[in-house]
């Protein structure tokens, strides 16, 4: 196992659901409970010291138990690795503790996975639609049950020229 | 009449927190809104914020964007690896070829493929063309947005050249496609090298040309000086990347810290700002064309005359397009590529790469087969938006412009 996963179980062993390792990417899979503080403490420990965000993003599963996947990718200046932070969220109980107050780039990542996907991040400051308009309401366009052609709502647009007036 | 009454005497009240002001009449103070864009001028594309002012300094702004929204990402869930290509193009449309090394290096890490040797110097050169065009285009359109019209000129004046080469290689200006996953599309020519060449001896003194008309003009440095400082710390919370953060005095560049493409082989320095403000960005752009100069002079000295410049992976990458139409293997190869895509193994990969607005990365989520399960992008430009509230604060509307412009936002690539 990679020495970052490593330290992290030996820290939080209850924690650690899964560590996976491909092409180079290290990505664990942290229980939705300790997400905030496993992240807090890549922040904070000088020997992980997680001091740049990379991306927020999420993973739809429908058939799985645990649906949604989210994702966190933070990378070190000074020690120059970088590590996935992943959570499950099940679909009917839709939300996960936000990262805000340890990276403030999360504040607009987060939202966007909150818009794309309808999952609630706790403690968000400012939890809104960001790409989609404010009044959109079909729903959370990057599920997999959504169909790419959209659920209507853009047939109903009046465009000029178009119409019988 | 009687909130009349009140505001006059608001109006004439004085204002005891300002005693030198005592005698005078001050005017009422209230909070203003106002919509900025989506169609202003300087918004790069349809962006529209809304400042909290008081008097003209800013106090909050909130961001609303989405406007240019197309949904590329769920479009690259029902396309084969290939088709995304020219997704990719539209995202950043002023700087196409950027977009596609990151797109096709990241597809390429799912993969495990070898670029040849020629195709890496290849991908180099263009992309660092990019990147001068790229920072080009940012420079004359900020030095417009600011006020000093004559840059945007002569900066694009030089671009049209470059956009020429384009225009030879693969016949488009701004939306290339060029790139392709394991490789180039097509080899230069022997003409296009020539040019190359001839321009790295042409472009130098042109950058002198520009910084003569900014750096000694004194609206441009009381416009970029001081203006919009982000420190180092908040600059990495909050996932700013290229010369913005680089600005702050960060030296974060990927291509010294996870160096790809032909850039291990090539001896180049990272400019880095002290002050973090608009004018230390302003620097950094221009120092960056200079290097991109000594980038690709350094590839084209050591580039292999001879060489593939597509790797030999027939499961995934394309055949020569000359074999296409005259052998029926390479034929068929093509088209079963296109119509159904090749067999990805199951995995995920994140791939970020540094294009000229900061860390462009793509994470790609596969379960087998031939599209991706789940695309991602990783787009500067929406998450530097992420910090204008933070940098705009306490600075007047006139240098709202000024901070979007210094990300060098592009709405397409920020809403994807």
């Amino acid at each position: 196992m990679h020495s970052l996963a490593e330290s992290i179980q030996t820290r939080f062993p209850q924690g650690v659901v899964s560590v996976y390792e491909w092409r180079g990417d290290i990505a664990v899979t942290i229980t939705r409970d300790q997400v905030h503080d496993v992240c807090r403490y890549l922040r904070d420990d000088p020997s992980m010291d997680f001091d740049y965000m990379v991306h927020v993003s999420s993973v739809d599963w429908p058939d799985e138990e645990e649906r949604f996947e989210v994702v966190w990718e933070v990378y070190s200046i000074r020690h120059r690795h970088r590590i996935r932070i992943k959570t499950r969220v099940p679909e009917h109980n839709c939300y996960v503790d936000s990262m805000t107050d340890v990276w403030r780039g999360a504040e607009f990542m987060e939202r966007e996975v909150f818009d794309m996907m309808g999952i609630r991040f706790k403690n968000h400051p400012d939890l809104r639609r960001i790409l989609m308009p404010d009044e959109y309401n079909e729903g959370w366009p990057l599920r997999k049950d959504f169909p790419l052609q959209g659920k209507g709502w853009r047939d109903t647009f009046d465009f000029l020229g178009e119409g019988t007036n | 009449m009687a909130h009349l009454e009140d505001q006059r005497e608001t109006i004439y009240k004085v204002d005891p927190e300002h005693p030198g002001t005592k005698d005078l009449p001050i005017l009422r103070s209230e909070e203003l809104l106002l919509n900025m864009g989506p169609q202003h001028p300087a918004t790069h594309g349809v962006l529209k914020v809304i400042l909290d002012l008081e008097g003209e300094r800013i106090t909050k702004s909130t961001v609303v964007m989405g406007f240019l929204h197309r949904g590329v990402e769920k479009l690259a869930e029902f396309g084969t690896y290939h088709q995304f290509i020219p997704h990719t193009d539209r995202l950043d449309y002023v700087c196409a070829m950027y977009n596609n090394f990151a797109y096709c290096r990241a597809v390429e890490k799912l993969m495990n493929i070898e670029i040849p040797e020629r195709a890496e110097y290849l991908r180099t050169i263009v992309a660092e063309v990019q990147r001068i065009i790229g920072h080009l285009f940012w420079l004359g359109t900020q030095a417009l947005d600011i006020g000093a019209m004559t840059v945007f000129f002569y900066t694009f004046r030089d671009r049209e050249i470059l956009l020429d080469w384009f225009d030879e290689l693969c016949g488009a200006r701004l939306t290339t496609s060029w790139y392709r996953i394991g490789g180039v599309e097509r080899d230069f020519t022997d003409s296009l090298e020539d040019k190359v060449r001839r321009f790295l001896d042409y472009f130098p003194p042109k950058i002198d040309e520009y910084v003569v008309f900014l750096e000694k003009n004194r609206i441009w440095l009381a416009r970029t000086v001081g203006v919009a400082v982000i420190t180092a710390e908040d600059a990495l919370s909050f996932g700013l990347s290229g010369p913005t953060l680089r600005g702050s005095g960060v030296d974060y560049d990927l291509r010294k810290y996870e160096s790809y493409g032909a850039y291990p082989k090539c001896e180049f320095s990272v400019p880095v700002g002290r002050n973090g403000d608009t004018y230390d960005r302003y620097w950094i752009r221009i120092e960056e064309m200079r290097e991109s100069i000594k980038i690709v002079r350094q590839c084209m000295e050591q580039i292999p005359k001879e060489g593939a410049i597509m790797a030999d992976v027939p499961s995934v990458t394309l055949p020569p397009k000359d074999r296409v139409f005259t052998n029926l293997e390479s034929m068929i190869q093509q088209f079963k590529l296109f119509s159904q895509g090749f067999d990805a193994p199951a995995g995920e990969v994140y791939c970020g790469t540094e294009a000229h607005k900061g860390e462009l990365g793509f994470y790609i989520v596969s379960t087998g087969g031939g599209n991706p399960y789940r695309l991602k992008i990783r787009s500067p430009s929406f998450i530097h938006m992420g910090a204008f509230d933070h940098m705009a604060r306490g600075y007047m509307i006139a240098d709202a412009v000024t901070i979007f412009g210094s990300y060098d936002i592009v709405m397409g690539e920020c809403d994807r």
